[in-house]
């Protein structure tokens, strides 16, 4: 099963991404004010 | 930035009025191959001893052309023109959005030639030769850099979930062909997979389900969350939900591949391992279509007299069926029953008709007279009436597949007191028909509502015209 030794760390890395990502977005205050986020694109 | 658009005072509707276009012309060629196989599995005389015209290289063709061609053309024209709204801003760049739309329409174009002639690369919804998986590499990076560069000029600071979802959807795709796609070119149509034997077959599904996961899911749950509750007028039921919903789901699809090679020669401990992460997935899944469905809560009524509305609901339902339906087939003596039966082909197509195509056309309906500057499509009647036959064509496709998956797998499995097979192989072929003649008219009848949606799109687009729109003043949150 050599094909793991590519595998893993490549779903692992893409994980890596995911947790920046999810980091960024906490830290850039994406969720500050959440619930109001999902009434604005009503007002275009 | 000086060739970028963030300072363009209108959307481009263009690159969106193309593809939205086209995802319903492939939408009618990519249904049509598929009766066409369905017929010739009930009478195999049907491939008139032509080659080009046998199952095995339509079957590809038929695949290549509803995930590829109608999904895909389907998730950009939707991509684009959420992420503009959304963001406030015009595209990043009106040339590379044009060399994506003539650019993926080439790949679709080469798959319909190169498919039936017989260049394939073997692997299941990668059978592409290698110089056509170039130019998707191509145009999907193209397709990034237009989407995040559309992100990062938007106008409105927060990135609304249904951007995070094709996001995801645009990162994974192009990891998962590249990983997948790696081959040693032999001639100028001819490649050899990098990988070999058993290492190969994991490579291949764990492509072939986050494609499933990514492609066919994550992008289109993108549309659900942006379409549904523009249609329903009111904001998703819980926000929050939704944006756990996403963090969760990518978390987990990339590992559940494993389960499409139970009781091969896969090790065990990797089966298992991609059992239980299929089995976890369900949460996840039931959870954001928990949370489009509930956004009608309070407004059920929407229901009865909006069609566009019930397409995009009934959608859900099937996505909650199949991501229920799934997870439970993973799970290794289920599998011992189902695998390599019709069931199998029953479950996709609940998602893919049921989920995938339902979505695709309750948010088209909603874009096309929009983009024609029309109010709504030219015939609402002709919007109910694709409804009904598409859902009962669907009912009756998944429902002769369960009768016929189950009894092929019993019959495959029954041994006689001696031991010896109580059935041939031809028995449980001979057993299908009835089933297989259902699933053609259920198939018929999905394809008849497409081609009522082809004659409504062809009349709301004559009796329209291209608007441009002006991209509104920037509110709050600048």
């Amino acid at each position: 099963m050599d094909i793991l030794y590519l595998l893993v760390p490549l779903s692992v890395v893409l994980v890596f991404f995911i947790i920046g990502g999810i980091w960024w977005a906490i830290h850039k205050g994406q969720f500050d004010d959440i619930e109001q986020e999902g009434e604005r694109i009503l007002k275009d | 930035m000086a060739f970028s658009n963030s300072q363009a005072t209108t959307f481009n509707d263009k690159v969106v009025r193309q593809f939205a276009i086209m995802t319903v012309v492939w939408g009618v060629v990519g249904m049509l191959v598929g009766v066409i196989i369905a017929a010739q599995l009930t009478w195999p005389e049907l491939n008139l001893g032509i080659s080009f015209l046998s199952y095995g290289r339509l079957r590809p063709l038929h695949t290549n052309a509803v995930i590829f061609a109608f999904g895909g053309c389907a998730l950009f024209a939707t991509s684009y023109y959420v992420v503009q709204r959304t963001c406030q801003v015009r595209l990043f760049s009106d040339k590379l959005a044009a060399f994506t739309f003539w650019g993926w329409q080439l790949v679709i174009l080469s798959a319909a030639l190169s498919l039936p002639l017989g260049f394939t690369a073997g692997k299941e919804y990668a059978e592409l030769e290698w110089p056509i998986d170039i130019l998707i590499t191509l145009v999907w990076v193209v397709y990034a850099v237009v989407f995040f560069g559309t992100i990062g000029t938007r106008k409105v600071k927060h990135i609304y979930v249904a951007n995070w979802f094709f996001g995801a959807m645009i990162i994974a795709v192009a990891l998962l062909h590249l990983g997948n796609s790696a081959a040693i070119p032999a001639g100028a149509l001819k490649s050899y997979s990098a990988y070999a034997g058993v290492q190969d077959a994991m490579m291949q599904w764990w492509y072939g389900h986050n494609a499933v996961g990514f492609f066919l899911t994550a992008g289109f749950l993108g549309m659900m969350y942006y379409f549904i509750p523009k249609q329903a007028g009111r904001p998703v039921y819980s926000y929050r939900l939704s944006i756990v919903h996403f963090w969760a789901l990518i978390f987990t699809y990339m590992w559940a591949g494993p389960h499409h090679l139970h009781y091969t020669a896969l090790p065990d401990w990797t089966q298992s391992l991609g059992m239980v992460f299929s089995l976890i997935l369900l949460a996840p899944s039931w959870g954001g279509m928990i949370n489009g469905i509930m956004t009608l809560s309070g407004a059920w009524h929407k229901l009865r007299d909006d069609p566009i509305l019930r397409f995009l609901i009934v959608s859900l339902s099937f996505y909650g069926m199949s991501t229920f339906e799934g997870p439970m087939m993973s799970i290794k003596t289920v599998n011992a029953l189902s695998h390599y039966t019709d069931w199998t082909v029953g479950h996709v197509h609940s998602g893919a008709l049921g989920w995938v195509g339902l979505v695709t056309m309750g948010s088209m309906y909603y874009l096309i007279p929009r983009l024609f500057g029309q109010k709504q499509m030219y015939s609402v009647k002709a919007i109910e009436i694709h409804f009904y036959t598409a859902t009962i064509g669907i009912v009756l496709y998944i429902a002769a597949l369960w009768i016929a998956g189950v009894m092929q797998g019993l019959m495959w499995r029954s041994i006689n007191a001696d031991g010896t097979l109580t059935y041939t192989f031809v028995e449980s072929v001979k057993a299908s028909f009835p089933f297989y003649v259902l699933r053609l008219v259920g198939g018929l009848l999905y394809l008849s509502g497409m081609l009522i949606m082809l004659w409504n799109t062809i009349k709301t687009a004559t009796s329209g015209r291209s608007v441009t729109v002006t991209i509104p003043a920037v509110t709050a949150h600048a």
